[in-house]
């Protein structure tokens, strides 16, 4: 049977709901992305492109692969544009990632920036995905702005907390009428399967599989915990008690007595 | 004054010449106020030192215990308190729970990346007198400045070599590098690499801004020593002995729009505990006050120079070095810490797995010899003389492969100019 389960982005449409971040970079890493873990979009920081001619990334991009260009290194929306139209010169196609970080410690997203950015950016045709700090308010705003997705963060990179803000992302789940991509904090394969149970439309992770013993065998993990937790959304989770929420004496019994 | 070791004896002076060197060594009356700006010096305004100061002048390495170091070990987030039981004696028994711990930040915080850079010394010019260092104004070494044909020469033969990272060096003398030289030499730089970082002598805002207009984004100033009264003994003369115009360099820097600022003190000068908490701590208040910098550490140790070989890193041995690195690294997990050719291929090596981020490679100190030490070509020119004895004299192939060779992903850009 052939699978239907497909989600769409800029009018492209995916079957794969795993994307490979930026971060740590080398060939055994892209291909177990792509072979292993199945990856159709790849991302691609600007920064790191144009090294040695042997490490240039653009050469290890398998093709059919989506590249997705971020902004990472813009402290502010001006400098996000101008990395974006940079990426789109160098024919890397019209999909960007917004990534806008004023703090170096936390390296958490500016939310504000991002929304200028998203605005610029949709006005001149780019298919744009803002990463951001799960805030309804804001994801308001950059679906209003023109944004093509909401990348909320799970948790601040390098935290290694997994799904830190989950309440609020489920929040931009249940309200947000465009694909929901978890991003950043994600480091185990069981912590992708959360948020994919929780309805998010897609991963994306780099360092949980970049720093693993086995790259292959970890991004084959992903895979199926993406793919276990897709299909629990799916079929529809069944209900789950809390401790103590089934009395054994119902507490409303006395109005059948 | 307790630096006799340092001083060099020259025969060959004019007495006059003599006479003054020997006074600034002997009598403290004879040198300047180092805590007083010299004319044409910015003077920022500035909590910063008040900050940083006042927590070292009071920190007692004794009395932390191991109880206090297993404390900060189970922390989730490092204190300034617990980063002070890191650094002092007591934790010494515990240096490899604290690499493990350092490992943990490392990899959650880099990954496997190790970044590579080369340093490029465009002139040996000095009008200072720091009696350790190499390029010390009464040193006889051989002096050069290169002119922009053969900065522009240098810069090719280490592009070609792979390099995208360059921190171009000058000795500290205005009148010999000044700043529009210096700007040239950027605006060159930005041709061949991708990232472009100085290590100069300390200037003022709008000239740090017109260096970042010339393509330079990461500016590097070592302390030398937090500790002024012993700063005033191994500083005698020119602008360098002015201690609170270079503890404010970083932050003028940044002011100036550079993107990010490093940080050191050349650990064997003093009390290399007190500096290695004044120094954490420079970077901490900072970044707290320019939450979009980048912040890096270094951690050089003293080393030989030309004419005087008796200089060693005293009482920090590998050991207290590895203890410092540890403690930087959980302390300030986001920062990048640099080791040095100074530091032997072995330390180096191991420190990129738990606590360093960066090394340099294919390394010269010296002046216009980077083509004679890549291709063995020999120089039409004469080279300058180094800062420095280098202890790790490996090539950028050779690094990069070691680091390979260790499952750790060597990095040469990671930089965009915006």
């Amino acid at each position: 049977m052939q699978n239907k389960d497909t989600w769409t982005l800029g009018g492209h449409t995916f079957t794969s709901r795993f994307i490979l971040g930026s971060g740590k970079y080398n060939l055994n890493l892209i291909r177990a992305a792509v072979e292993d873990a199945g990856a159709e979009i790849i991302t691609l920081a600007l920064r790191r492109v144009n090294t040695r001619k042997e490490e240039n990334i653009l050469d290890y991009i398998p093709e059919g692969v989506t590249l997705l260009p971020n902004t990472s290194g813009a402290r502010n929306a001006e400098e996000a544009v101008r990395l974006a139209r940079l990426a789109r010169e160098m024919g890397c196609g019209d999909f960007v990632k917004v990534e806008i970080m004023h703090d170096s410690k936390y390296l958490l997203p500016d939310n504000y920036e991002t929304i200028k950015a998203t605005e610029i950016l949709a006005k001149e045709g780019f298919i744009v995905m803002p990463y951001m700090y799960p805030d309804l308010n804001a994801a308001r705003d950059m679906v209003n702005a023109g944004a093509a997705c909401i990348m909320p963060l799970a948790s601040p990179i390098g935290s290694n907390k997994g799904l830190a803000t989950k309440e609020f992302i489920q929040i931009l789940i249940d309200e947000i009428d465009l694909p929901i991509i978890v991003d950043a904090g994600i480091g185990r394969p069981s912590q992708a399967c959360e948020a994919m149970e929780m309805g998010a439309t897609a991963i994306m992770a780099n360092t949980a599989i970049a720093t693993a013993g086995d790259i292959p065998a970890m991004a084959g993990a992903f895979k199926n915990a993406i793919a276990a937790g897709r299909a629990a959304y799916l079929s529809g989770l069944g209900r789950v008690l809390h401790r103590g929420a089934s009395a054994s004496d119902p507490l409303t019994g006395f109005l059948h007595d | 004054m307790g630096n006799e070791e340092y001083i060099i004896q020259w025969d060959d002076m004019t007495p006059e010449a003599k006479a003054k060197k020997e006074r600034l060594e002997q009598d403290p009356s004879f040198r300047t106020d180092h805590m007083a700006y010299m004319e044409g010096m910015d003077q920022i305004s500035t909590d910063i030192r008040d900050k940083v100061m006042s927590q070292v002048e009071s920190y007692d390495e004794k009395v932390y215990t191991a109880a206090d170091v297993q404390a900060a070990l189970a922390h989730d987030v490092c204190s300034i308190e617990d980063f002070k039981a890191l650094l002092s004696p007591a934790a010494q028994p515990f240096l490899e729970q604290m690499a493990e711990k350092a490992a943990v930040e490392r990899r959650n915080h880099f990954g496997n990346s190790v970044y590579l850079f080369t340093p490029l010394y465009i002139a040996n010019y000095c009008e200072n007198y720091c009696v350790y260092c190499g390029f010390n104004c009464y040193n006889h070494i051989h002096r050069k400045k290169l002119n922009m044909q053969e900065i522009e020469h240098e810069m090719k033969v280490i592009a070609d070599s792979g390099i995208e990272e360059i921190l171009m060096l000058t000795g500290e003398s205005r009148h010999m590098s000044d700043v529009k030289y210096i700007g040239e030499a950027c605006k060159l730089a930005s041709k061949y690499f991708r990232n472009v970082g100085l290590e100069i002598y300390p200037v003022n805002v709008d000239e740090y801004k017109y260096l970042h207009e010339c393509g330079a984004d990461y500016i590097t100033v070592f302390q030398e020593t937090y500790n002024p009264d012993k700063y005033e003994t191994l500083h005698l003369m020119g602008h360098k002995r002015v201690w609170p115009y270079r503890f404010e360099a970083q932050e003028r820097a940044l002011m100036g729009g550079m993107r990010g600022v490093g940080f050191s003190a050349l650990l064997g000068l003093d009390d290399f505990r007190k500096d290695a908490l004044a120094t954490a701590l420079h970077v901490y208040y900072l970044q707290r006050k320019y939450p979009h910098a980048e912040m890096s550490l270094s951690c050089p140790r003293l080393r030989p120079i030309i004419n005087n070989d008796k200089i060693n890193p005293k009482d920090v041995h590998e050991t207290q070095l590895c203890q410092i690195l540890c403690a930087y690294r959980i302390f300030l997990p986001y920062a990048g810490i640099t080791v040095s050719s100074r530091e032997v291929a072995r330390f180096r090596d191991h420190i990129i797995r738990f606590a360093a981020t960066k090394i340099s490679a294919g390394v010269s100190t010296g002046i216009g010899d980077h083509e004679e030490k890549y291709t063995g070509k020999e120089n039409e020119a004469e080279s300058g003389d180094e800062q420095f004895e280098i202890a790790d004299n490996r090539s950028l192939q050779e690094i990069y492969d070691a680091i390979k060779d260790q499952g750790l992903q060597p990095v040469l850009n990671e930089y965009i100019y915006v």
